[in-house]
């Protein structure tokens, strides 16, 4: 039990007075997060504003108690710019505790590899601490030795994917470490968003990562809603639902087909890329996008399903299930593809808990934590979704884990078309509360997606911050990778199939 | 004289059919129309209206490599008959030119590949010479079973002699044939053991060598892939097919039936299989060993 001095609980799509949230010492947050993290919670985010005094920098924390399904925020404030670091203690802050010293040109003293993420040109502190340094040069880890060799891939791949540098360190074929670069897709979301609410910010949002539109959109609906105390109405948000689980289906089925397609077993591969296809098709029947643009909107979602409509999606999710069975039961029934999944990429549960990683990837390392049954917001407050996880944490896990949730997803899109309330599909959105701090979470097909927002005393944003699941997951992959074969490295990136976009902002 | 040009005829022509065959089949099995079967043709053409593009970091090896590599395969390609049609070339013991004819193409592979001074193509190259050192043995074996059948040591004389029907020692052929089966798919890179079509760098062990190759070199080096698949496919062939003494245009279709039969089963292989891990390659290699060494001591006893 967390002392009510130390934090002060938020629930998920809620939102309390900003001056109500305690403050501690820089060593206070130390200590709380460190043994939060300890008793089985985790870091949502953490993160920087301007302090309010005008001076220094007020950093605020989201500890999330997933088996007790609570949500508990701190915040410290910092004069100096220097302080003790707080990663040491708690090896998953070390990538926000890298934003905040990019961000407001922080110094936390200790930190085992402080290096720029994002390298941004305009970051949120206002000045720039330093030059900026050019995108992707840096110094990497590097070992030494004979017979070890470096490795360096990208930031331009030989498929079509997103730019992001890769640099291995091998032994021969085996990767003794590998160091992830990231920051090419960096557009500065956060910082547009200030100021706002206004008619940019949900596109800026549905963009913050191409495939999960519905996702981000999602969150931030939720948030604005929590901001002024709006329901949606039954059939808004189950219409809402269903598009976040109809995104799962489609990048689901995809990533099984992407998968099978590195193993180069080609039958899942070239049918799952056509299912996948056909999932997107019955995005579209929501709101006319295949990607979920504009279903959203603050309130509920901007279209209503027509009885026509409702018929023939109900007929293409009962194909699109028969199809996907029949591809992707072929995966677990062939040996050779089996041979490549199991024992490739293993992911600790102890790892993944340290490193706190989100979503199937970790689910797949028998963590069990989803926003759906952790932290319930929106429809999936009046109904459950199974949990799907596995123990052994490796490619097969996370690809059957996706298997796993797509029947899941499948079952609660056939079970809500057939149950489908009737009324109003929105509802009219008023001011913003000021002074408010609000939290929304929601379980994307990648896993949790964290949006926070602050507003100023005329109710507009003056920070908006978001977590990817991307930037929990990164790490995941790069120590999945450690004693394994080079070869194997694209189907593991494959099995965590991370956002780069999402990650850079 | 007519048969030495129909025989050199068919060698520079026909191979990048049989690809075409290969790619056609795996798109009947992935449910897609796939491209034309003359699609390698056309892509040849392409390639070798275009100009090469060559990196500053390299010297002439670079240069010489599709261009040894290719001529290399065609010499190779003399000396095999295709069923009845008798090679170009052929004297006692060529079957050890052959194969370091062979080896000397894989040599200037791995040589233009490395003056590139690129990591991945450092990687490809110690793979390919690596599985390259397990698949010798067992073709050495393969050929070494089948001259011990025919009593005779040089290639025309072992190919042409071997065929499966009445008076052949049926066990140690279909040993040998499976062994060369699997040295075949490996010598050609194809699924279980590299994938010709993936585009990821790290795992790619025969196409990341010639990742730098571009225009007519790119052409040479696809030239030679097929090429390579044409001669080690005839292998298999000639000595799968049933003796005969036909006419010649029946001879010419049995041989042209069996091979696109070959690239058929190559790509149903392909399309239901994924490829095995990389460190498992050499299991598999090592088990086409055993194959044509276990054939070979069968013929022995």
């Amino acid at each position: 039990m967390t002392e009510p001095l130390l934090s002060k609980e938020i629930i998920n799509c809620g939102s309390i007075e900003r001056e109500s949230i305690p403050s501690l010492s820089i060593d206070g947050l130390s200590r709380h997060l460190r043994e939060s993290v300890q008793n089985g919670q985790r870091v949502s985010a953490l993160f920087g504003i301007p302090s309010l005094e005008g001076e220094g920098v007020e950093i605020i924390a989201l500890l999330a108690d997933d088996a007790q399904g609570r949500l508990w925020i701190s915040r410290t404030h910092l004069q100096d710019k220097r302080f003790p670091s707080l990663t040491p203690g708690c090896p998953q802050l070390h990538l926000f505790e890298r934003e905040l010293a990019e961000d407001f040109g922080l110094e936390p003293e200790g930190h085992p590899w402080l290096k720029p993420v994002r390298y941004p040109q305009n970051p949120l502190g206002g000045e720039l601490n330093q030059k900026p340094a050019s995108i992707g040069i840096q110094d990497f880890y590097r070992v030494e030795g004979e017979e070890i060799h470096e490795v360096a891939v990208g930031p331009v791949h030989a498929g079509v994917i997103e730019p992001g540098h890769f640099r291995f360190q091998c032994f021969g074929e085996e990767v003794f470490h590998l160091e992830i670069s990231l920051g090419y897709q960096h557009r500065g979301i956060e910082q547009a968003l200030v100021g706002g609410p206004n008619q940019k910010t949900l596109h800026y949002l549905e963009t913050a990562a191409g495939d999960t539109t519905i996702g981000h959109g999602t969150a931030y609906c939720h948030l604005l809603e929590a901001l002024t105390d709006t329901e949606p109405p039954l059939r808004g948000q189950v219409l809402r639902s269903l598009a976040l689980e109809l995104e799962r289906l489609a990048n689901h089925i995809g990533d099984m087909g992407a998968l099978s397609g590195d193993v180069g077993f080609l039958p899942t591969a070239s049918y799952c890329g056509r299912i996948r296809g056909d999932f997107l098709n019955m995005t579209a029947l929501l709101c006319g996008n295949r990607f979920g643009r504009g279903v959203n909107m603050p309130g509920g979602v901007r279209f209503d399903l027509e009885d026509d409509s409702l018929k023939q999606l109900i007929k293409m999710v009962e194909i699109g299930k028969q199809d996907a069975k029949v591809a992707i039961e072929l995966l677990w029934e062939s040996a050779s593809v089996m041979a490549r999944f199991e024992g490739t990429g293993t992911l600790a549960e102890k790892t993944a808990r340290q490193l706190g990683l989100v979503g199937p990837a970790a689910r797949a390392s028998g963590l069990s934590r989803d926003i759906r049954s952790d932290h319930p917001a929106g429809f999936y407050r009046f109904t459950h979704i199974p949990l799907s996880s596995w123990k052994t944490g490796d490619v097969f896990a996370r690809a059957y884990v996706r298997w796993q949730e797509i029947q899941q997803s499948l079952h609660f899109i056939l079970e809500q078309l057939h149950n489908l309330p009737k009324g109003p599909v929105d509802s009219k959105v008023s001011q913003l509360k000021p002074n408010q701090l609000a939290v929304s979470l929601v379980e994307g097909w990648r896993g949790e997606i964290c949006h926070l927002a602050l507003t100023d005393e005329k109710g507009h944003l003056s920070r908006y911050k978001v977590v990817d699941p991307s930037f929990h997951n990164w790490p995941g992959l790069a120590y999945s990778l450690r004693n394994q074969q080079i070869s194997d490295f694209p189907v593991c990136n494959k099995s965590f199939n991370l956002s780069y976009c999402g990650f850079d902002l | 004289m007519v048969q030495i040009l129909i025989h050199i005829l068919l060698l520079v022509i026909i191979p990048p059919l049989f690809l075409g065959i290969i790619n056609k089949t795996k798109a009947c099995f992935a449910g897609r129309k796939g491209m034309p079967v003359l699609q390698p043709y056309y892509d040849l053409a392409k390639l070798f209206r275009k100009k090469s593009v060559i990196s500053r970091t390299t010297g002439w090896v670079f240069q010489a490599g599709p261009v040894v590599t290719v001529s290399c395969l065609l010499f190779a390609g003399l000396m095999i008959p295709f069923y009845r049609i008798n090679p170009s070339l052929s004297f006692y013991g060529d079957l050890i030119l052959f194969a370091y004819l062979l080896g000397l193409a894989r040599f200037f592979t791995t040589a233009a590949a490395l003056e590139t001074g690129s990591s991945f193509e450092g990687m490809g190259s110690a793979r390919e010479v690596t599985f390259a050192c397990l698949a010798e043995p067992g073709m050495f074996l393969g050929f070494l079973a089948l001259a011990r059948l025919t009593g005779t040591l040089s290639l025309s004389g072992i190919l042409t002699g071997v065929s499966l029907g009445a008076g052949t020692l049926l066990a140690p052929v279909l040993l040998v044939a499976a062994g060369l089966f699997i040295i075949l798919l490996a010598e050609n890179c194809r699924i279980p053991v590299d994938d010709p079509n993936t585009h990821l760098e790290l795992t790619m062990i025969h196409e990341v060598m010639v990742l730098d190759h571009s225009g007519p070199m790119l052409g040479l080096i696809q030239y030679g892939a097929a090429l390579k698949y044409f001669i080690l496919g005839s292998v298999l062939v000639d000595i799968l097919l049933p003796d005969s003494n036909q006419f010649f245009l029946i001879e010419l279709g049995l041989f042209l039936g069996a091979m696109g039969l070959l690239s058929i089963m190559t790509g149903i292989v392909e399309s239901v299989m994924a490829r095995l891990p990389m460190r498992r390659v050499p299991n598999l290699l090592v088990a086409a060993c055993l194959l044509c060494g276990v054939g070979f001591l069968l013929i022995g006893r």
